[in-house]
């Protein structure tokens, strides 16, 4: 893995609202076809750092590198030119579109005429969602009108759509039932053996751990380290949550 | 919510009518609304509302609040409000008569086109001129558009320091709807039929495309009563313009101009909120702004846009006033704004943003005129006529709140 490029790393990205600073010096980075939990309380700045990588908040100080390429990630717009989409923990849908509308928002699909081609995207938009939900079939009603399921289903869908080559999920399973989490689970290890990377954002260990390759905690807007799933059990990676304290510093990256 | 492909059972005969015509319950509330207003004003005056004489000045008084209003639906939508249209009308309509007057050769042919274009354009930019403070100052709508009702008011009284400027251009009077300003009879059946035509071609066309990513097509009997309906409607208005006469003559009147731009403003804002980028925009801010932003939606572009064709429309606007009065006065839009805001919200506008038509905006302007001009012809003062309209909005707000808390 060490030879390899990564398609995400973060170099010392710092982030202060005021005299808060949300996030001191954090480093991490992600490979292709690796999933990588970001761990912490609520309040730790586990969001803001993946904002700043999915532009809704631009960092103040540090470096995003795209595969290695220095990039500079000011607004949502720049983050989706590079392949990355973002699931955001409040799924960031207009409540009085319906679902094909959401799912293209930003990125609509036009007819020669230069309009909007509204069958075009029902069309299309009926075909991602039932893969992903297919008791999902008043797609043409305003999002409102849905279940926290299928809003869920609407945000999954507009971030996998457009070919993401890096998938930042923000609590994605937090609004759903057993059935549903298991099949979000299903699609983070579909998406990952597609080669595409994803950071996985939970307050919850349990959510993560079973499909992380490797987790990087933070904790007070510092990174207490990086593990490989494979190399710590949960009680350790609970320990850095909640105590702060790194096992084994040599494995940290 | 139950899903489109099974009825549920039981559901009242009123929602399925509407389900099945895919009109909205609230639409077909409105119009169920204006048919009573019109029956109970038709009954009160004893016959005179449904005159073709009342019927026509209607249609005329209508186009102005009208046209503003399809604009303020969009500003509404997007979560912002515009107190400044009335102002903003009064001053355009000043500019265009002082330019069409004093300023440009008087009787020339390329007259009345240029200040016409000079009015919209200075719509324009007066309404960029606020969206950019909006957009990109952060500066509330609310207080921009007051500074604006301000600041526009006096400019409309500054550019001629109060004189009232007068007459205009003949061919421009047209514009307004006055004696000559409507095309006659056999030109309002050919724009009547042309209607027609465009709306069984829209209703072939819409079944093919629903065929083509087969999805569910619309019942037939519905699409029949459908195009009934818009045949009838079509036909009765034209007749209607076509019986009432010129003064003293046999001459049928048709369908006045300003009427006519009105409906052109209607197509076009409705093709503007349905099949543009803009328009999904605007209706995606007004739903959730964050999320607009998130998508990457140049949130304050739009934003600064919206103001921008409120603005041209304003201008458009005071092309008809100036025109149907054939004078530019500095108090004209006063008050305007009061009635546009109306319109749009008896039309079904909703003011936490993200809902709202075109054509329920329309809707509502006429619900306001027919009941101002039936009071009118009742002889209620014109006090009283303020109560009542006041009573109105309140009233329409209230079902609106009534009616978002039961569609949960």
């Amino acid at each position: 893995m060490s030879t390899q490029v990564p398609l995400v790393e973060m170099r010392n990205i710092h982030k202060r609202f005021g005299g808060v600073h949300a996030v001191q010096g954090v480093s991490i980075d992600l490979m292709p076809g690796e999933v990588v939990g970001v761990l912490g309380h609520n309040g730790a700045g586990k969001t803001v750092l993946m904002k700043s990588l999915s532009g809704a908040i631009p960092c103040d100080e540090g470096d995003i590198l795209i595969n290695g390429q220095k990039v500079d990630i000011k607004r949502p717009r720049d983050s989706r030119h590079h392949g990355i989409e973002t699931i955001y923990q409040t799924l960031a849908l207009s409540d009085n579109l319906d679902a094909p509308a959401n799912l293209f928002l930003g990125r609509e699909i036009m007819t020669g005429y230069g309009t909007l081609d509204d069958g075009a995207m029902e069309n299309e938009a009926r075909k991602v969602i039932q893969r992903l939900n297919p008791n999902f079939t008043n797609i043409k009603d305003p999002v409102r009108n849905m279940s926290g399921g299928q809003r869920q289903s609407v945000a999954i869908a507009r971030a996998i759509y457009f070919n993401a080559k890096i998938l930042i999920m923000d609590e994605p399973t937090a609004a759903l039932g057993p059935h549903e989490t298991a099949m979000v689970a299903e699609l983070i290890k579909q998406l990952k053996s597609e080669g595409i990377g994803i950071f996985l954002i939970s307050h919850d260990l349990h959510d993560v751990f079973d499909l992380a390759d490797r987790v990087s905690v933070i904790k007070n807007g510092k990174l207490v380290g990086t593990q490989q799933t494979s190399q710590v059990t949960k009680d350790e990676v609970l320990g850095m949550i909640i105590l702060g304290k790194n096992p084994g510093e040599s494995k940290a990256a | 919510m139950t899903p489109q492909t099974e009825e549920a059972p039981k559901t009242s005969l009123f929602h399925r009518l509407s389900a099945e015509l895919e009109i909205d319950t609230r639409m077909l509330a409105m119009i169920g609304a204006l048919i009573i207003i019109w029956v109970v004003l038709t009954v009160l005056t004893n016959g005179i509302f449904f005159t073709a004489r009342n019927l026509y000045n209607l249609a005329v008084q209508t186009s102005v609040v009208g046209i503003m209003a399809t604009g303020m639906v969009l500003v509404i939508v997007a979560r912002h409000i515009d107190l400044s249209v009335g102002s903003l009308m009064g001053f355009t309509g000043m500019v265009i008569a002082y330019l069409q007057v004093h300023v440009f050769t008087l009787g020339a042919a390329w007259n009345w086109p240029l200040t016409v274009l000079c009015g919209l354009a200075l719509g324009a930019v007066v309404g960029l001129w606020q969206g950019w403070w909006v957009a990109y100052r952060g500066v509330p709508a609310f207080v921009v558009t007051l500074g604006g009702l301000l600041i526009f008011r006096g400019g409309a009284y500054l550019v001629t320091d109060g004189r009232t400027v007068a007459p205009m251009d003949k061919t421009y009077q047209l514009l307004g709807g006055g004696i000559n300003g409507s095309i006659g009879a056999t030109w309002s059946w050919v724009f009547g039929l042309a209607c027609i035509l465009l709306m069984i071609l829209g209703t072939f066309r819409s079944r093919a495309r629903r065929k083509k990513y087969g999805f569910k097509p619309k019942a037939r009997w519905a699409e029949l009563v459908m195009l009934l309906i818009g045949v009838g409607l079509v036909c009765g208005f034209v007749m209607v313009m076509n019986s009432y006469y010129k003064p003293r003559t046999e001459i049928p009147r048709g369908i006045p101009i300003p009427v006519l731009i009105l409906i052109g403003v209607v197509v076009i804002m409705t093709l503007l909120t349905k099949v543009t980028k803009f328009g999904r925009y605007v209706f995606a801010i007004g739903g959730n702004p964050e999320a607009a932003e998130l998508s990457g939606i140049n949130v304050p572009r739009v934003t600064m846009f919206i103001f921008m064709v409120m603005g041209i429309l304003c201008g458009v606007a005071a092309v008809i006033t100036t025109a149907r009065l054939n004078a530019g006065a500095n108090s004209m839009g006063t008050m305007a704004e009061l009635n546009v805001i109306a319109a749009a919200v008896i039309g079904g506008t909703s003011l936490a943003g993200g809902v709202g038509t075109i054509t329920g905006a329309i809707l509502g302007a006429v619900i306001m005129q027919s009941l101002e001009s039936g009071m009118v012809l009742m002889g209620v003062t014109s006090a009283m006529r303020q109560v009542v309209i006041g009573l109105v909005l309140v009233l329409a707000v209230w079902f609106d709140v009534m009616y978002n808390k039961n569609k949960r």
